[in-house]
């Protein structure tokens, strides 16, 4: 144990006198925070969506019939309360709920003016408002359609409520995307740099040829990126709350226990890429390529995944950073508990113990 | 006597650290000059200011009539560069790297062309034309080395080091190229941690603590010193080092 | 468990990539112990992957090899509990102080500065006073001195030293082989690598090796002793003249400069009267002729030679 503990110190040591990487390890959340706060626009398409019909009328029906026609929509099923759609957001099945109260166009025919309640999960504020804005447009269309006939022009009122983020505030969507690149980032690159250097310097050698357990070696590599990470978990939040105004509504401790799995998935991916290698360059260039891009494409929190052709969603379900995606989003923003987000955290934690598993499987005790 | 490098008093200090301690010293043309010294007595840096890559902090120098602090394109244009660390690149084969080596010493392809055809012959090299760098043996390389960075026939070529790890006869062919370019009136400026190899050298000069504690051919160093071989002058002077890189 | 050696070799075989470069061909040899063996050749002639092997860094393809009884292969974990190495690159954190390097080592190792300190202490009182320098600032005799020190500090019974003094100046590498000397009388077996042809006189007893096979093990005495021809030196004004001269001159039958002199060994008996005079009618002056003593080198370049 004291072996190991002297290990972890000059692990530490390594960390803290190079000051230039010490400084881009912290700096990096905050420059990327403040960088993804120009929030980005993308088109949705097939977003799902519910439809409680109250009214099932004329009116209603051709409504939903232009709604279900449009590429922008897939209503999912109609359901009869509203508890459904709540439970529906909650699961993150759906982006947006339509209802349509009782009598609908009866009252618009003889009031002339009738209300829509749109609902939308706005924890994704661009697709949120994109999407209302979208239902907006067919409402109009509808009524352009009908007003031909009509003396007095009709009038359809969208109640329109964002839900978890009212204020759509872009915040929100990428702070867990920040989260989860400064994590992947930091334990991916940072850790299978530090045990390639190792190789590269020769004390890779010494170490194997000592009594001390090679699998210490690389766990005492592991630990200092580990804390590292939950600094930088911290730093973030700490950011979106008091620079950016925007609490985490769930629990911290939850929060931080989800990050702690994600951090150790990286950092298995940071030894095998380790094991795999012989540079630094190499071992950064994997680890850019072949960790940072796919994260930043298949997370879903800049490229949303619902758009993309179904080969690439199933490749998405591979990406852990995807689940942690979902997992800090939920608990930052929706602020629901562990029952949740169980299964996104399972499907993680498989991951990890795979990742986890291969890696010290394929580290050698030899050096070929 | 016509010098291909001359220096006063040149001198380089990184902060207050003085690498280089006003050395003043001539090397005659085609001459094969010894520049010995312990590991950080500042061969490398005095090395540094005469291939033009770093300015003196004071003190005088020219190199094939060029000024160290003014003329260092020109410098580079007539001298040669080879050191045990890096000389050629081993991803290229053999005609690849003379071909790039010659490209940016400003020779024409047609003058690449004849002189690579004359320096694989002179090597024996001729069947290992097409082969990668990487698959030579570490002497051939050397060799190979030796022959890129004269290639373009500088007036003076400088060796960091160049037969280290060499075995002892491919080490002598070496010197046999050595000997070669210095009789075509090429200088050679050269470092060693082989005493035997400061003996082939018609005069050397000996780096203590960044001044040239010592300036002659060997045979005059060693009855100066009265002993019986460069490694006990060597030692004799080195012995006080105070610093050490 | 002990036998009788503490280093023992056989038919031990390694090849490099999908080429199968050879780099370490059938090489057999024996350490005694308490012995200072040294591995005598240039760059890449199979020093370090003979070391890797036995420092259980590499698996043999062919042949077996044990260190202290232990065979490499199946008892790496003994092996590694006994022994000292220190490879080619002198290993060392640049970032962390003299001091620290040799706590950390000390500590993988599962012991203490404390505990060995004797074994080091007259290596580690000629670098203490820098002992929170850098070990990246060190110059390479010191980084030298403290890869020695972190490779002694657990008391290991087989200490492998891969080119320890590579690069590094003539002064420092004299100061080592004194060092390693002093070391043997702790009874610590040495096994040692060098391209530098006047170490190995220093050893015990050598190997020479060129190309992955060992041309020669013995004494360094006997391998003097076994030089076939008489050779002489030669001097004269300008070596490069004599040797060209010497060359062309019948009687020779090898002939390479060796420092000041030129090492010369002739078909016949030498005419000493003839070749002077040759010599003069070359345009040479100052023309010494006497008989050499072989030495090692010598020896090397006879067997690469042949």
């Amino acid at each position: 144990m004291e072996q190991f503990i002297n290990f972890v110190k000059k692990e530490f040591a390594h960390v803290w006198r190079d000051k230039k990487t010490l400084l881009i390890l912290f700096g990096m959340p905050v420059i990327q925070i403040l960088i993804f706060g120009f929030a980005l626009t993308n088109e949705v398409k097939n977003s799902e969506i519910i439809v409680l019909d109250q009214a099932k009328d004329q009116a209603s029906q051709q409504i939903i019939g232009r709604i279900a026609a449009s590429r922008y929509f897939h209503i999912q099923s109609s359901v009869m309360n509203k508890e459904k759609i709540e439970e529906a957001f909650k699961q993150g099945k759906i982006k947006m709920a339509i209802v349509f109260p009782a009598g609908f166009n009866e009252t618009l025919l003889h009031q002339g003016k009738a209300q829509i309640q749109i609902l939308a999960d706005a924890s994704d504020p661009n697709t949120a408002s994109m999407l209302t804005n979208y239902v907006s447009s067919i409402i109009q269309d509808y009524l352009n359609s009908i007003d031909k006939t009509a003396v007095i022009p009709y009038s359809i009122v969208p109640e329109v409520r964002m839900l978890y983020n009212p204020q759509l505030k872009g915040a929100p969507n990428f702070v867990p995307g920040v989260m989860a690149l400064v994590l992947m980032l930091v334990c991916v690159m940072m850790t299978a740099i530090s045990i390639v250097k190792e190789k590269e310097t020769g004390t890779m050698e010494v170490l194997l040829v000592s009594p001390f357990s090679p699998l210490l070696v690389i766990l005492s590599k592991a630990v200092p990126y580990l804390i590292l990470s939950l600094i930088n978990v911290a730093s973030i939040l700490l950011l979106s709350i008091y620079v950016l105004d925007l609490p985490v509504n769930g629990s911290i401790v939850l929060l931080f226990a989800e990050s702690t799995l994600f951090i150790i998935t990286c950092l298995s991916l940071g030894i095998f890429i380790s094991v795999k290698t012989d540079s630094q360059q190499m071992a950064m260039l994997i680890s850019l390529m072949g960790m940072f891009l796919p994260t930043v494409l298949f997370s879903g929190f800049m490229f949303p995944i619902e758009n993309m052709p179904y080969p690439l969603q199933l490749i998405s379900n591979l990406v852990p950073a995807k689940w942690f995606y979902i997992i800090v989003k939920s608990i930052m923003i929706k602020g629901v508990g562990f029952s949740a987000i169980w299964k996104e955290t399972l499907i993680l934690g498989s991951i990890t113990v795979v990742l986890l598993a291969v890696s010290l499987k394929s580290f050698k005790i030899r050096l070929a | 006597m016509e010098y291909v490098i001359k220096t006063d008093k040149l001198t380089k200090r990184f902060g207050d650290f003085v690498a280089t301690n006003e050395i003043t010293f001539e090397v005659e043309k085609g001459e094969i000059f010894g520049f010995l010294g312990a590991n950080g007595a500042g061969k490398t840096t005095a090395m540094r200011m005469l291939c033009g890559l770093s300015m003196p902090s004071s003190g005088t120098a020219t190199v094939a009539g060029f000024d160290v602090y003014k003329q260092t394109e020109e410098i580079k244009r007539n001298i040669g560069y080879m050191s045990q660390r890096f000389s050629l690149y081993e991803d290229l084969t053999v005609q690849e790297n003379i071909r790039f080596f010659g490209g940016i010493y400003g020779l024409s392809n047609q003058e690449i062309k004849t002189k690579s055809e004359d320096l694989l012959e002179q090597l024996g090299l001729k069947n290992e034309a097409k082969k990668l760098v990487a698959s030579l043996p570490l002497g051939w390389k050397q060799k190979l080395s030796f022959s890129v960075a004269v290639l373009h026939q500088p007036k003076i070529v400088f060796l960091d080091e160049p037969t280290g790890g060499v075995d002892p006869v491919t080490r002598r062919q070496f010197w046999d190229l050595i000997y070669e370019a210095s009789a075509k009136g090429i200088t050679v400026f050269v470092t060693t941690h082989y005493m035997d190899e400061a003996e082939y050298c018609n005069r050397i000069s000996i780096m203590v603590d960044g001044k040239i504690e010592a300036l002659d051919t060997p045979a005059n160093l060693k009855s100066q010193f009265k002993v019986n071989s460069m490694d006990e002058v060597f030692f004799e002077l080195a012995r006080g080092a105070k610093r050490s890189d | 468990m002990s036998g009788p050696f503490a280093i023992e070799v056989n038919q031990l075989r390694k090849t490099y990539g999908k080429e199968q470069l050879v780099a370490v061909d059938d090489v057999s040899f024996h350490v005694n112990k308490g012995e200072l063996f040294g591995l005598i050749g240039p760059d890449g002639a199979g020093k370090t992957s003979i070391f890797r092997m036995l420092s259980t860094l590499l698996l043999p393809e062919k042949g077996t090899a044990t260190v202290d009884g232990y065979d490499v292969v199946a008892d790496y974990k003994q092996i590694r509990e006994t022994i000292g190495y220190m490879p080619g690159k002198f290993s060392l954190y640049p970032d962390l102080t003299i001091e620290e390097n040799l706590r950390f080592f000390a500590t993988v190792f599962g012991t203490t500065i404390a505990q060995n300190y004797h074994l080091i202490e007259d290596i580690y009182v000629q670098i203490e006073p820098f002992k929170n320098r850098r070990a990246g600032k060190l110059s390479g005799g010191m980084k030298q001195k403290l890869a020695l020190c972190c490779a002694l500090i657990h008391k290991p019974t087989v200490l492998f030293l891969d080119e320890p003094t590579t690069g590094v100046d003539p002064v420092s590498r004299k100061e080592f082989w004194e060092m390693l000397k002093r070391l043997k009388e702790q009874n610590i077996t040495i096994l040692v690598s060098t391209p530098y042809m006047d170490e190995a006189a220093l050893c015990d007893r050598i190997a020479l090796i060129q190309n992955g096979k060992i041309l020669s093990i013995n004494t360094p005495q006997n391998m003097i002793e076994q030089y076939p021809e008489r050779l002489f030196a030669i001097k004269a004004d300008q070596m490069y003249k004599l040797i060209k001269a010497l060359r062309e001159y019948p009687e020779v039958m090898d002939c390479y400069a060796f420092g000041e002199y030129a090492h010369v060994s002739f078909k016949g008996a030498l005419q000493e009267i003839k070749l002077k005079a040759y010599l003069e009618t070359k345009g040479l002056v100052q023309i010494e002729i006497k008989p050499a003593a072989p030495t090692i080198e010598d020896y090397f370049i006879k067997l690469l030679k042949n």
